[in-house]
């Protein structure tokens, strides 16, 4: 799933002070989980914002409300009428969400009120860690299913560096070694003939390099 | 006992610390509260087992709330305490209120004059 912190409060109300109607968008999908952009999040930062109103002087007001996704146009249609009613929207989904948001309403200012940060999973109880660039180009079968580009701070494709220090990486020592993980993970399934293998050059072009990417089914299509 | 504790809180029982969010205590300061007293039960005695450790990290996270509207973290307190304490809980309260009479009314209080009154006392039913 996508994960996003919150931005801290002064700096969506310096971005949002101009405005006198504000709404605040949750998103009930991958921000939530993530406790970052849900029903409960939008509650707690508009009380925020609510307050940073009133103890620095700014006139706006803020509503509150979380549709189901905001990367879905069914669920964006669902809040136009209270988006129509506000001067501008402070969405709490990821950078997708936001944009979506902002691509459907011409003339409404829409803001991101979180740092999208990566896709990953929930490692144990509130504690996300990244597992996947979207590259675009998964090599995760050669690799033991343990992703070199997200994993080694050096994105080595022909690893480790050399540079680890017994299992830490030597760029944060607070993180396992990405490619001692990929040798035990290949050694445990008895695939570690796969390190002999030298891997070309990946082909960036499919990632974000290539600019922003979009991928048509044509058989789905009506 | 007859032991009397400051008239200017408001005391909201609840289940449970752990019952309490952090919009809980947001909504209190958006209402006016000059500050919020959390008064859970000891660590390690909590009937639902962490419930109040709960509380306490909520807390914490509000405390920084505070902080980046820039308002005292002192504002809001948790503590620790059994139903049995009463005296410990007078005095808790009595700090309480001195902290937040030194601290000045809440910028969100509607009252106009300069004597904080309505504190928020959150307290657990055993």
């Amino acid at each position: 799933m996508i994960v996003a912190e919150r931005k801290k409060i002064p700096e969506i109300v310096e971005i949002i002070k101009p405005h006198k109607k504000v709404l605040v968008l949750g998103c009930g999908t991958c921000v939530t989980v993530c406790l970052a952009g849900g029903e409960r999040e939008v509650s707690i930062i508009s009380s925020a914002l609510r307050i940073a109103a009133r103890v620095n002087g700014y006139e706006y007001e803020i509503e509150e409300h979380t549709i189901e996704r905001q990367c879905d146009n069914v669920f964006i249609e669902e809040a136009s009428e209270i988006i129509a009613r506000n001067d501008a929207v402070v969405s709490l989904g990821c950078g997708a969400g936001v944009q979506a948001i902002a691509e459907r309403y011409n003339t409404k200012p829409v803001y991101a009120g979180l740092n999208t940060s990566f896709i990953g999973i929930l490692e144990e109880r509130a504690v996300w860690t990244e597992k996947c660039a979207a590259c675009g180009d998964c090599v995760l079968h050669e690799y033991g299913g343990i992703c070199p580009i997200t994993r080694c701070a050096k994105h080595l494709l022909n690893g480790p560096c050399g540079g680890s220090l017994e299992d830490r990486c030597e760029v944060s020592p607070d993180k396992p070694c990405g490619w001692q993980l990929i040798y035990k993970r290949l050694k445990s399934i008895g695939q570690l003939d796969r390190l002999k293998q030298i891997k070309p050059p990946k082909n960036w072009g499919k990632s974000l390099a290539g600019g922003s990417r979009i991928i048509v089914r044509e058989d789905h299509r009506i | 006992m007859r032991i009397q504790y400051p008239t200017n809180i408001r005391i909201i029982r609840t289940p449970c610390t752990g019952k309490l969010e952090v919009e809980y205590f947001m909504k209190a300061f958006e209402n006016g509260a000059d500050g919020v007293l959390i008064a859970g039960c000891e660590e390690g005695g909590c009937h639902f087992i962490e419930g109040n450790l709960l509380a306490k990290r909520r807390v914490n996270y509000t405390r920084e709330l505070l902080k980046e509207l820039g308002l005292s973290p002192e504002r809001i307190r948790m503590v620790n305490i059994s139903a049995a304490m009463a005296r410990p809980f007078v005095d808790i309260v009595n700090d309480m209120v001195e902290t937040i009479k030194g601290l000045g009314q809440s910028p969100l209080n509607p009252k106009k004059d300069n004597q904080p009154n309505t504190n928020t006392t959150l307290e657990i039913t055993k």
